[in-house]
């Protein structure tokens, strides 16, 4: 493999592994600060991308516009979710959370099937990243996949900063560690799991949005993806914001290379990768110790 | 006067009635049990099946050899999980004399494996799965369709002799289909001297291609050879495409990647070679006939898939005729059909000794919306059927 080759297949791997970041980092936020297993987090990757097959006829090349009314619908889901279903899953063990919200899974199909039917969809990327500049004489990279990487980047740091040094990050991370203390400051310990919640579910929702011009909107692409960030999450340590971050790329990047190296055994390699690292440190990379 | 043509008339109408009475060998209906997809990705596929083979039966007058056809219906939503089920219900509990099905390769398989066990009469009139007309071959086991091996071998053989490739890159989906197709495409390439220099996969049905295209790229074939179909096939050849591959390397496919899909697909698709056993713009007598009635019965354009169920029709009628409607004749049934020659719209084809089509696989490019006909890639091809001992 030549240096070009190389370099391609890093930006490949990159633009891969911070899409699931994107939806890794809400699942190890609702897993981390309310404790609940959330089987249906995928189903907001699906239910953002079935958004933007629905709404980028509407809005045209308008589409950061799209993806601000995206999150704004996803967000109001996820509010309205957290209030009449998760709010009710934090006091309840873990069984029970996974056999919830497996229920939303097929209730979410469903509903897809039903609105949408089960057709493979594609979506448009607006004109104004349409096409692809040459690299080299190798090949051209689709602008679309650039600017793909460069929202997931913009996110990425603006969640850490928002978990790290701003006043509701603080509250997140302490009602993560402890809500009874935080509960006893007199902040509302309630409000703030909604808020969690409702910035997970547009987080993932953001993803399957942006995902939908590169991947295409088919029925059951939330179990694949939900699957993939499960490793993710397990691999960077449960609950750990950057650690979802590391562990997003290490998966890309073995993703990615293993189509190409290890074509007949490329499903396997993220999941060695996993059980690797796991030996190495079972509580993740990034995790803290229980 | 009037009397008199009543009298005749009603005298015309007792005779035919008595020589309907005494020439019915069977008077009760033949059960014909469609299974096919209804629902899902492939649904369009299961009712273009549908309407073909009905469409055949009302050209007959409703009667398949004197027959009256009741249809019983089940969805298979292409799910191999659900098959033996599926069959069984259209065996045990309606009890067909026959079962037309599938799409799904791996739903077919299973079929095959119950209609073999049961000897249930089973026409596919679709799925390619090498070993529905290989291994699992059977005397009441018939495919008006294709096998996977013949509709990717001819264009192996094309790409090398005519279009003078020397290197291949093939790329699928990791399952049997994908597999076979590909398989089938190296066979008939290095026959002809060519080298398959390297064979990429995607799991099914995912549509993430962008690694695999780089690495096309880096490789530098003389040639791609893909297999996709439905909303993968209009993904990939958008994506090749967009990657830029398209003005360095041509892509060549079996006819699935630009069947039904090259409204979605637009310029991406434009000057593709495929290869499948029918086209767009045949222009016989034949398939100008099919292709008015079907869109004046459906209000819908036939496909490759309506000539198949179309077909399926057409081999359960020849074989009935031969055993008068006594469907229990296995053996004198599977010995005219062949014999026969069906007059199929995609062009006239005999069964081969594991029943499976031997027909022309044609070369088509992409002008326009259509596949139309640039050559014939292989002449009344027959399928090797590899572990059939019929």
């Amino acid at each position: 493999m030549d240096i070009g080759t190389f370099l391609v297949q890093c930006l490949n791997s990159v633009q891969y592994g911070l899409l699931l970041f994107l939806v890794a980092s809400g699942l190890t936020l609702i897993f981390g600060i309310m404790g609940v297993i959330n089987l249906a987090h995928g189903s907001f990757y699906m239910i953002g991308a079935y958004m933007a097959f629905a709404l980028s006829p509407l809005f045209g090349d308008q589409f950061l516009v799209m993806l601000l009314a995206g999150i704004a619908l996803a967000a109001v889901l996820g509010y309205l979710l957290e209030w009449a279903f998760f709010s009710y899953l934090y006091q309840r063990d873990h069984l029970q959370q996974v056999l919830m919200t497996y229920g939303l899974i097929l209730v979410f199909e469903e509903l897809r099937s039903l609105l949408v039917g089960n057709d493979v969809h594609g979506v448009k990327a607006p004109a104004w990243l349409d096409g692809s500049f040459a690299l080299g004489e190798l090949m051209s990279y689709p602008w679309y996949r650039l600017f793909a990487s460069a929202a997931c980047i913009v996110l990425a740091v603006g969640l850490y900063w928002v978990v790290n040094r701003t006043r509701l990050g603080m509250m997140v991370r302490a009602g993560a560690s402890n809500r009874d203390m935080v509960r006893g400051l007199g902040i509302d310990i309630r409000r703030l799991y909604r808020i969690v919640f409702a910035a997970g579910v547009a987080l993932a929702a953001l993803a399957g949005m942006i995902a939908a011009p590169m991947s295409s909107v088919y029925p059951n692409m939330g179990a694949s993806v939900l699957i993939i960030c499960f490793v993710v999450v397990v691999i960077g340590g449960i609950g750990s914001i950057t650690g979802a971050l590391v562990a997003s790329l290490l998966v890309g990047f073995v993703d990615t290379f293993g189509k190409v190296f290890f074509a007949e055994i490329s499903g396997m390699g993220v999941y060695l990768l996993m059980a690797g690292i796991l030996i190495w440190r079972p509580e993740g990379l990034m995790g803290r110790k229980a | 006067m009037t009397s008199r043509y009543a009298r005749t008339a009603f005298a015309a109408l007792a005779l035919a009635c008595g020589a309907t009475a005494g020439t019915a060998q069977t008077t009760d209906k033949l059960k014909v049990g469609l299974m096919l997809p209804f629902s899902g990705t492939f649904s369009a596929l299961g009712v273009a099946i549908e309407n073909g083979f009905r469409l055949h039966v009302a050209e007959q007058g409703g009667k398949l050899a004197g027959r009256e056809i009741e249809f019983f219906k089940v969805d298979d939503e292409s799910d191999p999980a659900k098959a033996t089920d599926n069959v069984n219900k259209l065996i045990k509990r309606d009890g067909v004399d026959v079962i037309v099905g599938t799409v799904h390769s791996g739903v077919a398989t299973a079929m095959a494996r119950a209609a073999k066990q049961s000897g249930t009469l089973l026409i596919v009139p679709n799925a390619g799965a090498d070993a529905v007309t290989g291994a699992l071959c059977a005397q009441n086991i018939f495919r008006s369709s294709f096998s996977n091996w013949q509709s990717s071998y001819g264009m192996g053989t094309v790409a090398a002799k005519q279009e003078k490739k020397k290197t291949a890159v093939t790329i699928t989906w990791k399952y049997a289909a994908g597999d076979e197709m590909t398989e089938a495409f190296k066979e008939g390439f290095e026959k002809e001297g060519g080298k398959v220099v390297k064979q990429l996969t995607v799991p099914f049905p995912n549509v993430e291609f962008q690694a695999l295209l780089t690495e096309i790229a880096a490789t530098k074939p003389d040639v791609v050879f893909a297999f996709f179909a439905g909303g993968g096939a209009v993904k990939f050849v958008k994506d090749y495409a967009a990657a830029g591959l398209n003005k360095v390397t041509p892509l060549y496919g079996s006819g699935f990647l630009t069947d039904g899909t090259l409204e979605a697909q637009g310029d991406a698709a434009q000057g593709l070679l495929t290869t499948l056993h029918y086209a767009d713009g045949l222009n016989t007598p034949r398939d100008n006939a099919f292709r008015t009635a079907y869109a004046k019965s459906f209000k819908l354009q036939p496909d490759v898939y309506a000539v198949q169920g179309y077909d399926a029709a057409q081999i359960l009628a020849t074989g009935l005729k031969a055993v008068k409607g006594d469907i229990a004749k296995k053996a004198d049934f599977a010995a005219a059909v062949q014999k026969a020659t069906i007059d199929s719209p995609r062009g006239p084809f005999t069964m081969s000794r594991a029943h499976n089509p031997v027909q022309d696989i044609y070369l088509r490019k992409v002008d326009g919306k259509e596949n139309k006909v640039v050559g014939v890639a292989a002449k009344a091809l027959a399928d090797p059927a590899r572990g059939c001992k019929l």
